[in-house]
């Protein structure tokens, strides 16, 4: 097999799962459904793993499967440009899928659209693949635009329940709003550098660099424009400040997706994005500026609401949002490859909460509510111990996985000398200590200290809308979830403390990404970075004298003192800053805001435009009042023809005599 | 040639043919038959104009297919037909539709079947002859022609108030008409004795004429789209009229609008044309942004995706007149596109309708638990409308977003909102028909699909999906014509 049938086998494989499952599920069955689309995901995997040997040994490829439209002079293509940095991406990508098509069997196993949703996992993975190979803008925008719309088909996936249609709808529009910025950054990329393909974009960015864009009434670099309404799209797929409105709701989806699309790969396409657009935003330091200072925004306030936040699911969730701001900041310090770094320790350990979190729904009997847990650690012990790992990569112990990128993007931040870098540093480093703090807090709250799932309060139930009355009476202890559930924790788990390790020297210091990441010699943070390292091993002993790593100590320690030992302090503190409190609880006001002034103030707009424009002005004033106007026009006119002739002879002579004094007037 | 036979006439007059031995066979007690007639003739009547795509050549912007001979010696009018990369897809866009629409009204229509077929099948032909017209007396009379069944259509099968819409149909376009009827006599006079419309494009005109000419044909062609401000018949029209009406009203009939402005307004006026472009593109995005908005808080599905359709226009008429080769491609493609998504859509309105006999959105919800299959179907339809990548709906938006872009970043900007209006008006919608706990009884009673529709859809589906995925087949095909044609407008006719 050639490598370029190879390269249209990995996305090819799932998009024809999805197509047979989704058309044919009902005939093939459950079983057939899941082994199908498994086995075709699984080909993904094994296919992007001999592209990843192939890429290895120095093989880049660039070319077009088919010509999608001409107009114009311009050829769009739909093509593959396969190097390292999309290799990277289609095994994480494949890797994660993988383990949630798996574990999926487990999770969905009593639900009545199982096979519907085997069907979009695998369509997801196609499309993703899709966006990550692509060799274009235009297909990069067809696959950036078909993960969101999985992704809408997924947070709807239980259709009947309000919360979840609302928050699909809601996520789908605030990432047109991000896609409306890519589009026009699109188009102006086409309109200056007249092709989409990439690499005739990025060899003539350079020639454009000091470029005046072609915008009326507004004098605005031309390359800062462009990073810039690309970047947009970004904030809105990635989750940035301020439309990273839509993630949390997302959590409405089933958490398979959560942990596939909501945390490990689609929200990371805008920083894999930035990444390969490294040779334009190189060009404009306004537009890294504007990246970093949003990422820094994002990682800290995003931080603070993941303290206060009762449901397990949204835990993580706000942990995923400051994560990103995280690979954001190191996006706008030039680090890319620390980004991309970050981006696929993420996906490990992200996942893995995310489906540990899954795991211990399925015990609790679909009841997201930390509050009504505790002393899990006893009845589940893979799940307790696979989330103790995905917790502690995720606050960036020394030797795990997190550690490795968390500390590169701090010290990469540290180096930067852009505008608001600053900031950013304050930011990401005071970070550090809020995620020690809430990712413990979930996981004492969870696996240690009272077992308070024996005496549930009334909660709100959030998932599994026909397990309404499933969590209302808990028989028996909770037990440790089937093998399809554990097996991708354990799989997932392996990475998340290894990775790093292994990975960090090739990776961010050894070349790795060769040719697929540009950095201009102006922006030094990582050469420097390269001169202080000495190997994975002496960056810990490096840690042990610096501050993140203490201060992630301190948030394990204050969150183990407050939550274990004296769990009234937390109560009293809320009480006594009611302000702080109820500023995180309503999430800063964004989501009413937005309600109020976006979504409210269209709506009022749409009816007055209606109400005035359409119905009153042109129905009412123009069309049916000019048809009035004819009718008393013709009511008046009507009283001429009398019918006597002694009027018409009048009107005869006077007619005559007008037009006779008009003929003489003229001449 | 088909059978020795002209292959545009054959695709006029076969389903006018087809047409009248419907109408013959009389009243409902033939209504079987009259149906498998109909179907017949519509498929047989898609299957003729088939050459015309393998047959087109593609490098040159000539007319092809060409029928001339003399009709009215004393006016010196011909029957005079030919295609050029322009016209030729809409042609096909007539022909496929026809046999969706008689199958879309196969079981609904229980009254005046024969009638009500009848009319679609010659409404086909007199379409095809609009867009094949190369004599403007020709032009004209299929122009007017094919008013007559769509009024009927609207007043006899249209809903309560058919009469009100059927009536402010007819006069809205007929006041058009009659301005490009002058319009065309004066044009006659100035080529010295030639109703031909490519003897039109060579005529030299003073730039106070052709700004007069321009406004007349502005009025008919206007009106067609329809462009704001003169779009408020259309969602009347399409509330009154049977799903099988809108479909072509919205699928064909409002393409003749932007046809007429290529065909006519832009060869013809060129410099009256460029002097007026800033207006005409105002216009349009009015239309994208004001009626993108005013079709959110519609409470009528139907008028939902009638204020769509005219926002939708909005694009092509947009491109039209940014006079870059993306903006005319990308109108063309958006308005082939447009054909298939908004004739699908009125479609699903149409399959919700004929059960609950409500277009009231309100009176929905949950749609989805009873017709799984519908819902999605319904859910590729309203993806394609909000312009998802992949749909056929992406392709003239993208296209024409570029053009915009190439004539100025604000239109660009000003038209790209669709992104988020077009999505929020279109799935706010489906959420709340489709989505959702079942609503009422009555919704609880739903039947799915039958194979019958199932079929209709299916084929839309995927030519939506082949040409979102696919387009060149459709783009190559205009391009030497749409060269053509901006060289020609880029030449001034003042004398």
């Amino acid at each position: 097999m050639t490598m370029q049938s190879l390269y249209l086998l990995v996305p090819l494989a799932p998009l024809v799962g999805a197509i047979a499952v989704g058309l044919f599920g009902k005939s093939l069955g459950r079983a057939w459904s899941h082994r199908t689309t498994i086995a075709l995901v699984a080909v993904s995997f094994f296919a992007s793993l001999a592209i990843f040997n192939d890429v290895q040994a120095g093989n880049v490829y660039n070319g077009s499967v088919y010509t999608w439209l001409t107009s114009g002079d311009t050829s769009f293509q739909v093509g593959f440009l396969i190097d390292k940095l999309t290799v990277t991406m289609m095994l994480v990508v494949t890797f994660v899928s993988l383990m949630v098509h798996i574990y999926t069997i487990g999770y969905m196993q009593e639900d009545p659209g199982y096979q519907r949703f085997f069907s979009y996992i695998s369509l997801f993975t196609f499309s993703m693949l899709m966006l990550v190979m692509a060799n274009n803008f235009m297909q990069l925008f067809f696959g950036w635009e078909a993960v969101g719309l999985v992704s809408y088909l997924l947070i709807g996936f239980w259709y009947n329940r309000e919360t979840a249609i609302y928050a699909n709808l809601k996520a789908f529009l605030v990432n047109r709003v991000g896609d409306f910025g890519f589009l026009l950054g699109i188009a102006l990329v086409l309109m200056v550098f007249g092709t989409l393909q990439y690499d005739a974009v990025f060899a003539n960015a350079a020639n454009h660099a000091n470029d005046i864009a072609p915008i009326p009434c507004v004098s605005w670099n031309l390359i800062s424009a462009i990073c810039i309404l690309l970047f947009i799209g970004a904030m809105g797929k990635s989750a940035q400040f301020p439309l990273h409105v839509w993630l949390p709701d997302s959590m409405e989806g089933p958490t398979p997706i959560s942990a596939l699309i909501h945390a490990a790969t689609m929200v990371t396409a805008g920083i894999f994005m930035v990444a390969r657009m490294s040779p334009l935003f190189e060009l404009s330091e306004t537009a890294l500026s504007f990246v970093m200072v949003i990422g820094a925004i994002t990682a800290l306030f995003m931080g603070f609401l993941g303290i206060i936040q009762n449901d397990i699911k949204r835990v993580v969730a706000y942990s995923t949002l400051s994560q990103l701001g995280y690979m954001t900041v190191a996006l706008g310090a030039s680090a890319y490859s620390v980004a991309i770094f970050h981006l696929m320790t993420h996906a490990f350990f992200k996942a893995l909460l995310f489906l540990a979190a899954g795991s211990v729904i399925i015990a609790m009997h679909h009841d997201q509510d930390i509050r009504n847990m505790g002393g899990l650690k006893k009845y589940m012990p893979i799940t307790w111990i696979t989330s103790l790992i995905g917790s502690l990569a995720l606050i960036g112990t020394p030797f795990f996985s997190g550690f490795y990128s968390k500390d590169s993007i701090i010290e990469a931040v540290a180096l930067s000398n852009l505008p608001g870098s600053g900031f950013a540093y304050f930011a990401v480093v005071a970070g550090v200590f809020v995620t020690a703090f809430y990712s413990f807090r979930m996981y004492f709250l969870v696996f240690h200290g009272k077992e308070r799932f024996h005496h549930p309060k009334p909660t709100h139930d959030h998932e599994g809308g026909k397990e309404d009355d499933g969590h209302a009476h808990h028989h028996g202890n909770p037990h440790e979830t089937p093998w399809v559930v554990t097996l991708p924790l354990i799989l997932l788990a392996i990475p998340s403390v290894i990775i790093g390790f292994i990975a960090i020297e090739p990776m961010l210091y050894g070349g790795y990404f060769g040719d697929s990441i540009f950095i201009s010699e102006h922006h030094h943070a990582l050469h420097e970075m390269q001169q202080e390292f000495h190997g994975a091993f002496a960056m810990v002993l490096h840690s042990l004298t610096s501050l993140p790593l203490w201060l992630a100590i301190a948030g394990v320690a204050s969150s183990a003192f407050f939550y274990l030992k004296r769990p009234d302090i937390p109560a009293a503190i809320q009480k006594r800053f009611r302000f702080i409190y109820t500023l995180l609880d309503n999430k800063y006001y964004f989501d009413r805001f937005n309600d109020w002034f976006f979504a409210g103030g269209a709506r009022g707009t749409s009816r007055l435009l209606w109400k005035f424009g359409d119905v009153k002005l042109i129905d009412g004033l123009m069309v049916n009042g000019s048809a009035k106007l004819v009718g008393m026009f013709s009511g008046a006119v009507r009283h001429l023809q009398s019918g006597y002739i002694y009027h018409y002879a009048f009107s005869m002579i006077i007619g005559v005599f007008v037009l006779l004094t008009a003929r003489n007037w003229f001449e | 040639m088909i059978f020795g036979l002209p292959v545009i006439s054959v695709a006029i007059w076969l389903p006018i043919i087809f047409g009248i031995l419907v109408l013959a066979t009389g009243d409902d007690k033939n209504a079987p038959l009259a149906r498998i007639l109909a179907l017949v003739g519509s498929i047989l009547g898609f299957l003729v104009t088939i050459p015309l795509y393998t047959g087109f050549a593609h490098d040159t912007s000539q007319m092809q297919f060409v029928e001339l001979h003399n009709w009215i010696a004393r006016f010196n009018i011909h029957y005079h037909l030919g295609v050029d990369g322009i016209s030729v897809l809409f042609i096909l866009l007539t022909s496929f539709f026809t046999p969706i629409v008689v199958l879309a009204g196969w079981q609904v229509i229980e009254k005046r079947v024969a009638q009500y077929m009848a009319a679609f099948l010659i409404m086909s032909g007199v379409m095809i002859g609009v867009f094949a017209a190369l004599d403007a007396i020709l032009f004209y009379v299929f122009w007017e022609a094919m008013l007559i069944p769509m009024f009927l259509i609207i007043g006899i099968w249209g809903g309560q108030n058919r009469v009100y819409a059927a009536v402010k149909f007819f006069l809205y376009t007929l006041l058009g008409s009659l301005l490009m009827l002058v319009a065309l006599i004066y044009l006659y006079n100035q080529s010295g004795g030639s109703f031909s419309i490519l003897d039109f494009h060579h005529v030299a005109l003073p730039m106070s004429a052709q700004v007069l000419i321009f406004i007349a044909f502005f009025f008919a062609f206007a009106v067609k789209v329809p462009m704001f401000p003169v779009h408020t018949w259309l969602p009347d029209a399409h509330v009154e009229a049977p799903t099988g009406g809108s479909v072509i009203l919205a699928a064909i009939m409002l393409k003749v609008g932007a046809y007429g402005f290529l065909r006519f307004s832009l060869p013809i006026v060129p410099d009256a044309s460029h002097k007026l472009a800033g207006m005409m593109i105002a216009l349009s995005l009015i239309a994208v942004v004001y009626i993108g908005l005013v079709a959110l808080i519609q409470s009528d599905m139907k008028k939902l995706v009638a204020y769509s359709s005219i926002s939708h226009m909005g694009f092509v008429t947009l491109g039209i007149f940014i006079f870059n080769a993306y903006g005319m491609e990308g109108a063309l493609l958006q308005m082939i596109s447009h054909g298939f998504v908004s004739g699908a859509l009125f479609l699903c309105v149409g399959v919700l309708y004929d059960r609950m006999h409500s277009r009231n959105i309100a009176d929905y919800g949950g749609v989805a638990n009873r017709m799984p299959v519908f819902a999605a179907f319904f859910m590729l339809f309203a993806m394609a409308n909000s312009g998802l990548p992949g749909t056929s709906g992406f392709v003239g938006e993208f296209t024409v977003i570029l053009g915009a872009m190439k004539a100025n970043f604000w239109y660009a900007f000003a038209a790209a909102t669709t992104l988020v209006f077009g999505a929020a008006y279109t799935l706010w919608m489906y959420k709340r028909v489709i989505f959702g706990a079942v609503a009422n009884p009555h919704v609880a009673e739903l039947t799915d699909m039958n194979l019958r529709e199932k079929t209709i859809f299916t084929i839309l589906a995927i030519t939506v999906l082949g040409m979102g995925l696919y387009p060149l087949p459709f783009s190559e095909i205009m391009h030497a014509s749409v060269n053509d044609l901006l060289v020609h407008v880029a030449h001034s006719k003042l004398p």
